[in-house]
């Protein structure tokens, strides 16, 4: 825990980036939110990392401290277990407006390395975990065919994936900075 | 005959494939047909995707769903994170017009279209509701004595609003179908806690995660159990692959055996453990099998 007391001035709060939250459904009710911490103490993550609290991620976000919320790397801890959702007895809608928040990070270029190898994995290969060779003998041995009858067996429907992966920008997105322009 | 498209997700057939095979193996003997739903891709999976991009997860979702439409079956996984992620889409297209109409936009580009006709189910919830317990009771051969860690996991549960399955904090559906091979669902601490694999969780932290479940299997193994059954694939992998990890990273070893429900069923059966893929966890499940060869059943 940090000892710090750190001072915001009102001028570094962005009513934009509330306003872009605001734009998932329900993302609103945060405002409802009393602080009445049952959200982060029955949080599992939280058990394990302290410093990841969705109370008050909901609270910076409800302020507009973007750049606080964006940068910070408890964004990507939580695992969308629900259990703060379902207790919140305002219906703040925690986790759904945390993934907003993740969403606004990633379309401003910030994403961490192994979230966007799953992304390429899913769109070179249609599946966040393709097949191995390992799992083509353990699926020989079961009387399985070797590769399952997903994308993997059919080359056409891997290419609807990628074309609507495309259509949706998702390609730019998962990118190597190199790869993109 | 009830049939349904069969969606495997990455998981199951990827990397357990055991998995894959119990559930056809299964759902014959309780005369529902499976049709595989070919050319299906990643659900995708909702923590890293509904994280990125929500167009990007809808259109991919949608695609899947719509294979299932155009074969006129409901769609059937049996991974919490693809149910998460299925029925999530599938009920947002229906109730809101204007969001179908901008998915159908881009599935038009690739010759599909979503119309909304047909329902997403997870194996534990439809074999609860359509099929039922006493038909399961009946279909089991060989009672299996077992003492069993039930993992729910979470989305097959939360959030409720959208699962009318009862209480999130104490459900008892899984427990009543594990009771009905003839094993003993054992109750232990924190139950429902999360196994700590979802939201991209364990691709950011996984030493994180690892603490998570580690915490879970101490419990497990508080409570005396012969093995863990769960629901989802990912879950599984956590519970599995990650005591190898826990193994290797922080010198604990559980040994606990990983089941998915279907392959519980199975061995209920009269199935061998060979047949439902048991000897391929990734923990070694031998003198579990051992065991169950032995007369746990
Ligand atoms: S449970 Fe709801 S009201 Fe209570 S602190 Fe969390 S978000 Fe606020
Ligand atoms: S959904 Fe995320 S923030 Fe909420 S309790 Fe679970 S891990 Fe914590």
């Amino acid at each position: 825990m940090s000892d710090t007391i750190k001072t915001f001035k009102t001028s570094d709060l962005s009513p934009e980036f509330r306003e872009e939250i605001f734009e998932e459904p329900g993302a609103e009710k945060i405002t409802l939110c009393f602080n009445c911490t049952g959200c982060s103490s029955g949080c599992p993550m939280a058990e394990q990392e302290p410093e990841f609290n969705i109370r008050k991620f909901l609270r910076m976000a409800n302020l507009g401290m973007k750049d606080e919320l964006l940068n910070s790397p408890y964004l990507w801890y939580c695992t969308t277990c629900y259990k703060c959702q379902e207790r919140c007895p305002q219906g703040v809608k925690n986790v759904d407006t945390l993934l907003k928040i993740r969403t606004i990070a990633v379309h401003n270029g910030i994403m961490l390395p192994a979230h966007k190898k799953v992304g390429q994995l899913v769109f070179n290969f249609g599946h966040a975990v393709p097949i191995n060779d390992d799992t083509k003998e353990k699926r020989k041995a079961l009387g399985l065919d070797e590769v399952p009858p997903t994308v993997h067996s059919f080359p056409d429907a891997l290419d609807e994936v990628k074309k609507i992966l495309h259509i949706a920008g998702f390609d730019e997105i998962v990118a190597e900075e190199e790869e993109k322009k | 005959m009830s049939k349904l498209s069969f969606f495997l997700g990455c998981i199951a057939p990827n990397r357990y494939p055991g998995i894959e095979i119990s559930t056809k193996k299964v759902m014959e003997k309780l005369d529902v047909e499976l049709e595989d739903l070919e050319g299906a891709s990643c659900c995708p999976a909702p923590g890293v995707f509904k994280s990125f991009d929500k167009t990007t997860w809808l259109s991919m979702a949608s695609r899947n769903i719509t294979l299932s439409e155009e074969m006129g079956d409901d769609l059937l996984t049996i991974c919490n994170g693809c149910f998460g992620s299925l029925v999530d889409a599938n009920l947002m297209l229906k109730k809101d017009a204007a969001l179908k109409e901008d998915v159908n936009k881009i599935l038009f580009e690739i010759g599909h279209e979503f119309k909304g006709t047909q329902d997403v189910r997870h194996i534990i919830e439809y074999l609860y509701q359509e099929v039922g317990v006493e038909k399961i009771k009946k279909a089991v051969t060989t009672p299996i004595d077992l003492k069993v860690a039930v993992h729910y996991g979470c989305h097959l549960v939360k959030p409720t609003r959208e699962r009318h399955l009862g209480s999130a904090e104490n459900p008892t559906f899984f427990d009543e179908l594990v009771e009905a091979t003839g094993a003993t669902s054992v109750d232990y601490e924190d139950k429902m806690a999360c196994c700590g694999a979802g939201g991209g969780a364990r691709t950011a932290v996984l030493d994180t995660t690892l603490h998570m479940v580690s915490n879970k299997l101490d419990h497990v193994i508080a409570a005396g159990v012969d093995c863990i059954v769960d629901a989802c694939p990912f879950c599984h992998l956590q519970l599995d692959v990650g005591q190898t990890e826990i193994k290797k990273k922080f010198g604990k070893e559980y040994g606990v055996p990983v089941l998915h429900y279907s392959q519980l069923l199975g061995l209920a059966m009269g199935f061998t453990p060979e047949e439902l893929g048991i000897d391929l966890n990734f923990v070694d499940n031998s003198k579990f099998i051992e065991r169950i060869r032995g007369g746990a059943k």
